[in-house]
């Protein structure tokens, strides 16, 4: 299956990334070949809607997963129509995550967030 | 002539200058733009009310004419379109009624319909004409509504107070932009001077002849005044920080028609705005 995670940096090494819409980019993983691509999120620099954007980044690459720390409500409403599933990350690390995820260690987001619409939410 | 009242934050007293302005005047138009919590009706309990709804434009798409080109996902700046699967969605809390998805659709699968977001209400309090903005919950701008609140251009022959929403963003700018002159309300505090400076940035910007009135004052330091003297700013009048106005006001009582004392204060402010507006 393709995963998709957002990504502080284009390494295997690097952390996912706090934010899902203004990730500077996204990992795309194929569990069945081991296949890793890194894209440009262009939503990151958006004035708005960032969340819509990337996700529609996300949904063109016929990802059937998302992890993620946080998810917004718009994102999570394109995620939902497009029938991916959004896993809450364990940890920082890349690897692990793919490793639970393929182990069915993750658990579904349910706290999807209101959006921070330039508010930070740190 | 219009006036508007605005201040940097909430609660500084820009309701209480405005409407007592108001009716200090022998005939005046009070025009409430805090569209998120009007509150100067509250005050003047205006009756003969007419409402009139206030919409937006919203893309709508004919899913029957749509192909998928994407053509308006990839121009909307705001990202407010997706197409998933082979449906468009319109994300309405983003979009900002552009039309531009409308005008690229080379299949004119989009059109617009109305969405109302809030409503203007016109009454009359005495010799006063109220008019109301009001902005639905849930709705993320009031700017359409304060553009309606503020289109009678036969209201600019009228003395006119325009009540802002606090702050300095968007909303407030859209609010004094026609404005003839600002009334800036300003609090005896740190925090009050911060946000005085706020404002005061905002109407240099806009180049409006201004001055400021200082609420809340007792006997001691206000860096509020000492910010005015300091940048050579007219102080236009002081409010006392003072039992009976508070009770007045928190029992929803204009001042200027309960007590003569306040009708005298109100009505000098308004001689002194009047005369910096010649």
């Amino acid at each position: 299956m393709k995963i998709a995670i957002p990504v502080d940096d284009k390494t295997m090494e690097s952390n996912i990334c706090i934010s899902f819409g203004r990730t500077p980019y996204f990992l795309i993983y194929d569990t069945k070949t081991k296949d890793s691509v890194f894209l440009d999120n262009s939503a990151a620099a958006s004035q708005g809607g960032a969340g819509i954007k990337a996700a529609q980044t996300v949904v063109d690459r016929k990802v059937v997963a998302l992890i993620t720390p946080r998810c917004g409500e718009n994102a999570a409403e394109v995620m939902q129509v497009a029938n991916i599933k959004i896993y809450k990350s364990m940890n920082n690390s890349i690897r692990d995550n793919i490793e639970a995820v393929k182990n069915g260690k993750l658990s579904l987001l349910d706290d999807i967030h209101a959006g921070f619409h330039g508010h930070g939410g740190e | 002539m219009k006036i508007a009242v605005l201040s940097g934050k909430g609660g500084t007293g820009k309701t209480l200058v405005s409407v007592n302005l108001a009716a200090a005047a022998k005939e005046a138009v009070y025009i409430d733009c805090d569209v998120e919590e009007p509150n100067g009706h509250l005050f003047f309990k205006p009756e003969k009310i007419e409402s009139v709804d206030v919409s937006i434009k919203m893309p709508y798409v004919d899913e029957g004419l749509c192909v998928g080109c994407r053509k308006c996902v990839d121009f909307c700046k705001y990202n407010a379109l997706a197409y998933i699967g082979t449906k468009l969605y319109v994300f309405e809390e983003v979009c900002h009624s552009c039309g531009g998805c409308v005008m690229f659709c080379p299949e004119k699968a989009l059109s617009e319909k109305d969405k109302v977001i809030g409503e203007v209400k016109r009454g009359i309090s005495e010799n006063i004409t109220v008019i109301t903005g009001i902005m639905n919950t849930g709705e993320t701008s009031g700017i359409p509504i304060i553009k309606k609140l503020l289109e009678d251009k036969n209201e600019s022959k009228n003395l006119t107070f325009i009540d802002c929403p606090p702050g300095s963003a968007c909303i407030v700018m859209e609010s004094i932009k026609d404005a003839d002159y600002c009334i800036l309300v300003a609090e005896p505090s740190l925090f009050g001077v911060h946000n005085l400076e706020m404002v005061y940035e905002l109407i240099n910007l806009f180049k409006k002849p201004h001055g400021v009135v200082l609420n809340k004052c007792f006997n001691g330091n206000n860096p509020s005044e000492k910010f005015c003297i300091e940048k050579g700013i007219k102080i236009l009048g002081k409010i006392p920080f003072d039992n009976e106005l508070g009770t007045l006001n928190s029992n929803a009582l204009i001042s200027v028609r309960k007590s003569e004392k306040y009708r005298d204060i109100f009505a000098s402010l308004l001689q002194t705005v009047m005369k910096e507006t010649i």
